[in-house]
């Protein structure tokens, strides 16, 4: 029995490494986007932010997390038990696995080479809302019922947009492994969200929907449902949800970052005269160092400027980790320098896209529910569906004539803007009609706008 | 040997959930089950290296369909167990159905050992490294031999959408 395990532990170490590493960090990791949010949203509002605890409130999350762990655990009594337990640790089960098969640079990967890649994260994905719709009904809550309602409908009509959106992406690609999908974008020399631009703005608006962010934070308004699906969690429970949230977006931003923005590729890898752009990892932690060091004479308490100083420290030994690597690039440190600037370029782009997506929740107005299930099944699905034909058009074209794949980019690009303009033009005319029954309707305006 | 383990663990679960989805009174439990016989169903299909169809069985049973049952559940209230008296009489039909399906298939296995060169034939399972990729294989037997099925099928479903979409419009018009 002892052989067998220890046998087991030295064939799969690397991949039992690497999941330890997800379970563990992603939940610091969700932690520190959060603060950030905090720190981006009040610089948006024009508010202070959190400052206190550490220096610049960096160490802000820790006590609140700890405040969450030590909460009385509370279950309403005509809650179903079973249920209410369950819910929380689905939606977080679902969101750590869905990351097992998202490739982190070009070796840190759990689930490597399986032939479904890229779909075994959207597919386990997708039994996340299904956390949040058990939670909200177990409740037993009257806004718990609606924010599950409202999930459902929500996940029914945008999973399938996300669907299709990442279907351009496959087409192009061939294959849904990940590893493929990136090593064909670097042959390409286009990353597919310049082949298929259509495909990755539906994917990027489908990926807001489907992590529950404003403007689309529909089961969990907060003025209208107090806090809709999840109302009755508190403390560790709710601290489950939180975590599953931001894992989730760390998983969708990694499944656009691979498929449309190149993955782990550095920007123009093939262009000769970029390759100074290889030293970026290292001047981008190396000026981030810098910065702590000068911020650091200016921090109030004796504490708070050694802290400071810790930070830097540990910035400069990154940026001389990626120096040190950076000469190595040849075949027997191959593995260590790609992987090292694999993981940098794909944190960089799936930072980026989650603070582009931070950047819509401050500024736009949430949608109203009839607006959105409209924009979901009047325009997006059909955009989304003209963009998989148009590229299998350019790609019958390529493969037929030998015209460029390139083409692909004109023909979704002018059939979208076209089919968008007849679909907001009909809209219009059926949405102001809408509006109007809504509106005559009083029960439904007493009942939905109460809040 | 990890294989038989790990097909036998799915079995199980699958049955298991499968047994208490029945027994359940409550509806949304009795999902919560049928979800579980799916996850398990699902297990199997990864245990034959039948990876699309695990991942689909996922994405279309449990994400979609199941999805939606909840959603009518909730909505409907079906929590309530008012209808399952109704069905109480039906015990009795429902027993000796089951026993007639039981004898069929025991019937069935037994002549199958019986004759020789026929009936359950279990052929040696392919190495796991040296299969063909699932994905591939699948969508060409799907788009090249059975394309003409596969299409046939699509418009009958759309059919049946737009049957549904049809009947939902006219009662709210009505």
């Amino acid at each position: 029995m002892l052989h067998s395990i220890l046998a087991f532990v030295q064939a799969w170490w690397v991949e039992l490494l690497c999941a330890l590493l997800i379970v563990l960090v992603v939940p610091l990791i969700a932690v520190y986007i959060a603060l950030v949010e905090r720190k981006f949203m009040a610089d948006v509002q024009a508010r202070p932010d959190p400052m206190r605890v550490g220096p610049h409130g960096l160490l802000q999350q820790i006590p609140d997390a700890l405040k969450l762990l030590f909460k009385e655990d509370l279950i309403p009594a005509n809650a179903d038990q079973f249920i209410f337990w369950f819910a929380p640790v689905l939606s977080m089960t679902a969101a750590l696995t869905s990351m097992g098969a998202v490739a982190f640079g070009p070796w840190f990967q759990v689930a490597r080479d399986i032939n479904i890649g890229l779909l075994f994260v959207v597919g386990v994905s997708a039994l996340r809302p299904l956390g949040i719709i058990l939670g909200g009904w177990a409740s037993n809550n009257h806004y718990s019922i609606i924010g599950a309602l409202r999930s459902t409908a929500q996940l029914i009509s945008y999973e399938t947009t996300a669907g299709f959106a990442l279907v351009s992406g496959f087409l192009l690609a061939g294959t849904l492994n990940v590893r493929a999908i990136v090593e064909i974008q670097r042959t390409d020399q286009a990353w597919f969200v310049f082949l298929a631009p259509v495909g990755f703005f539906i994917y990027l608006i489908a990926s807001i929907v489907e992590t529950n962010r404003e403007p689309f934070d529909l089961p969990e308004t907060k003025s209208e449902l107090v806090a809709g699906s999840i109302a009755e969690y508190g403390g560790f429970r709710w601290l489950l949800y939180f975590l599953a949230e931001y894992a989730n977006r760390i998983v969708v931003a990694s499944v656009g970052t691979t498929l449309f923005l190149g993955g782990w590729l550095r920007p123009f890898p093939n262009v000769r005269w970029l390759i100074w752009l290889d030293a970026a990892p290292t001047l981008l932690l190396a000026a981030v160092g810098a910065y702590c060091v000068f911020r650091a004479g200016k921090q109030p308490a004796r504490e708070q400027s050694l802290f400071m100083w810790a930070v830097a420290l540990a910035c400069f030994v990154v940026a001389a980790i990626f120096a040190l690597a950076a000469p190595f690039g040849h075949l027997p440190f191959e593995l260590m320098h790609n992987g090292l600037y694999g993981a940098f370029w794909l944190l960089f782009k799936v930072s980026a896209y989650i603070y582009i997506s931070m950047w819509l929740r401050f500024t736009l107005p949430r949608f109203r529910f009839d607006q959105f299930t409209r924009l979901g099944w009047h325009i997006l699905i059909p955009l989304a569906v003209i963009n998989v034909v148009g590229v299998s058009i350019a790609l019958a074209l390529s493969s037929e004539f030998g015209i460029n794949r390139w083409v692909a980019t004109f023909i979704t690009t002018v059939a979208a803007i076209g089919a968008a303009m007849l679909l907001l033009h009909w809209n219009d005319k059926y949405s102001d009609a809408a509006s109007a029954a809504l509106l005559a309707d009083s029960s439904v305006v007493e009942g939905t706008h109460a809040g | 040997m990890l294989d038989s383990v790990i097909f036998y663990f799915f079995a199980g679960m699958a049955i298991v959930s499968a047994v208490l989805m029945i027994t359940r009174r409550n509806a949304i439990h009795s999902a919560i089950f049928l979800i579980t016989t799916l996850l398990a169903t699902a297990g199997i299909f990864l245990q034959l290296r039948a990876e699309f169809l695990f991942i689909s069985q996922i994405i279309l049973f449990v994400g979609g369909i199941m999805v939606l049952f909840i959603f009518v559940i909730i909505l409907v209230r079906l929590d309530v167990p008012l209808p399952q008296v109704r069905w109480r009489t039906q015990k009795w039909i429902a027993l000796l159905v089951a026993l007639a399906v039981g004898m069929e298939a025991g019937v069935v296995l037994w002549f199958a050992r019986k004759i020789p060169g026929q009936g359950l034939i279990f052929p040696n399972p392919a190495p796991a490294d040296k299969l063909h990729p699932n994905t591939e294989e699948l969508a060409r037997s799907l788009f090249g031999s059975y394309l003409l099925p596969f299409e046939i099928a699509s418009v009958l479903l759309l059919v049946a959408m737009v049957g549904a979409v049809v009947m939902a419009k006219k009662r709210t018009d009505a």
